[in-house]
């Protein structure tokens, strides 16, 4: 039986034991060309917990990627801070994968051996990273594209890599910036059941975080759904979706949360 | 056959337009000042028949080939430093461009000066005029990795000394490369005009031949004839050849 369940966003100060990801407080400003400082998100504060995947939605300009970027320890907010399995982010690491919108893989370097260097910075073993490639690129159905440089890939195959090399160093959590926003509505479709499937597989090992502007998209894929409010973004709902996987959209309690979040969503660019 | 022929094709068409061209202003004009092609050919056959020619290229190609090892050298360590220090980049590159765009000529009254009629005044032209170019490039190279691969290269975990090996430099290759090229022809062009202002010491380059040979327009025409088929021979087959590999393996070439 699928369930979706509606929560309003009222939590409790303390974080749950089992919180991997504490957001606490979290500002950041952006500065403008002109020099003009202006806020990117205001005191937002959430708790993921292990294994869970959550998606961030919001208008663009809502600070999703902002919030990603903290996370992962590439940019520095303003105030508050993040925790990560109890220990404040100062950088970034191994232990938090990122997804970028564009696959962010070494041109210079074959598939391969684009997981071959993420695997040498994990500090992998040389014997081991042979192995666990071409399990990853084999999931991922590109082993047969292992030794073509990423140029010769097509978008959907290059994300695809860009994900075998971020799960390949078996991070604690997986970061997700819009990464299926460039791809065509088929390679789009492929992408998530993979996600779906991996998300299955792993079940409490890797906590995903996505950020979208999708709704289908974080419906589909996510535990929870965090919707941001257009700039400077905030907090506005959270909605717990229970539905057992994998998920399609023809499923009616599915379709009733997307539209929801759907009219949420447009209220929020219309007063914008 | 067919990909050679049509990669050759257009250059050596254009080749044959510029003897065509020659061949008819030489018909028209006093031939001791302007020899056709012909006089330039016998020139030349008697420059390789003698030996002066080949031996002066030898000479040439073994000062370009130092000269242009030592501006790699120095221009990529001044390059560097500059890429890492706001202070260093900041005093130093314009003076770097200060360099790059005094004409090497320039400089060789006053290598000579410092260090009379050798050699070395020769090869010190040839590095000062070259080496800017690749400081410049790797400088700009450095700093216009794509903030992308940074990141990416960050939150695999590379960190400090790891992330300029394992990311910044190969991204930086490129325009590396393209300064690489650049500072090959200029390192050639520094060297002739070198060659040709400081009378030989030793054996003669294919420079002191441009200066010796003066009163015949046919040997002096046959000299430059080598010097640019040597530019273009080097330019097309060795470092063009480097540069394209990198980019196709990459996919910044249209025909990968």
């Amino acid at each position: 039986m699928s369930r979706a369940v509606t929560e309003t966003l009222d939590h409790p100060a303390g974080s749950p034991a089992s919180s991997i990801i504490s957001v606490r407080n979290l500002s950041m400003t952006r500065t403008r060309p002109t020099g003009e400082e202006v806020p990117a998100f205001e005191h937002l504060s959430f708790e993921v917990e292990r294994g869970e995947f959550v998606c961030l939605i919001g208008p663009s300009g809502s600070g999703k990627t902002s919030v990603l970027s903290v996370i992962a320890g590439l940019e520095r907010p303003s105030g508050g801070e993040v925790l990560v399995d109890g220990r404040p982010v100062t950088g970034p690491g191994p232990d938090r994968a990122v997804l970028f919108q564009e696959p962010a893989l070494f041109p210079w370097l074959s598939v391969r051996g684009n997981l071959d260097l993420a695997l040498r910075l994990a500090d992998v073993p040389p014997d081991e990273r042979e192995a666990r490639a071409v399990t990853w690129l084999t999931r991922m159905a590109i082993e047969r594209s292992a030794d073509l440089q990423p140029h010769e890939l097509s978008a959907g195959m290059r994300q695809r890599a860009a994900l075998a090399r971020a799960l390949a160093c078996d991070p604690l959590i997986l970061l997700g910036d819009e990464p299926f926003g460039a791809l065509d509505a088929l390679a789009r479709e492929r992408l998530q059941d993979i996600v779906q499937g991996v998300r299955v597989e792993r079940a409490g090992r890797t906590t995903f975080v996505f950020a979208t502007h999708n709704v289908r998209e974080a419906v589909l894929l996510a535990d929870r759904v965090l919707v941001m409010s257009a700039a400077p973004g905030t907090l506005l709902e959270e909605f717990r979706i229970d539905a057992h996987r994998p998920r399609t959209l023809d499923d009616v309690l599915i379709a009733r949360v997307v539209s929801e979040i759907h009219d949420l969503l447009i209220s929020q660019v219309e007063e914008g | 056959m067919k990909r050679l022929a049509s990669e050759l094709g257009p250059p050596l068409l254009g080749v044959a337009a510029l003897l065509l061209v020659w061949a008819i202003v030489a018909a028209a004009t006093d031939t001791s000042s302007i020899p056709g092609p012909p006089a330039v050919w016998t020139a030349l056959r008697r420059g390789f028949a003698d030996g002066s020619i080949p031996e002066a290229t030898a000479k040439s190609l073994i000062r370009l080939a130092f000269s242009f090892v030592a501006a790699l050298l120095i221009g990529t360590a001044l390059g560097l430093v500059l890429a890492a220090f706001e202070l260093a980049r900041r005093s130093i590159r314009p003076l770097v461009v200060a360099l790059q765009i005094t004409p090497f000529v320039a400089w060789v009254p006053l290598t000579v000066i410092w260090f009379g009629v050798t050699e070395r005044a020769v090869v010190f032209v040839a590095i000062a005029g070259s080496f800017p170019a690749v400081t410049l490039a790797t400088l700009q190279g450095i700093r216009q990795v794509p903030p992308l691969f940074v990141r990416a290269g960050r939150t695999l975990g590379a960190t400090g000394w790891d992330l300029q090996r394992s990311v910044v430099f190969p991204a930086a290759l490129p325009a590396y490369m393209a300064g690489v090229q650049q500072a090959w022809g200029f390192a050639w062009k520094a060297l002739m005009a070198g060659e040709l202002i400081v009378p030989a010491s030793g054996a003669s380059g294919l420079g002191h031949l441009l200066d010796s040979s003066q009163n015949v327009a046919s040997e002096l025409l046959a000299v430059v004839a080598v010097i640019a088929v040597i530019g273009v021979a080097v330019d097309s087959f060795i470092v063009g050849t480097i540069d394209r590999r990198i980019r196709a393996r990459r996919g910044l070439l249209e025909t990968a």
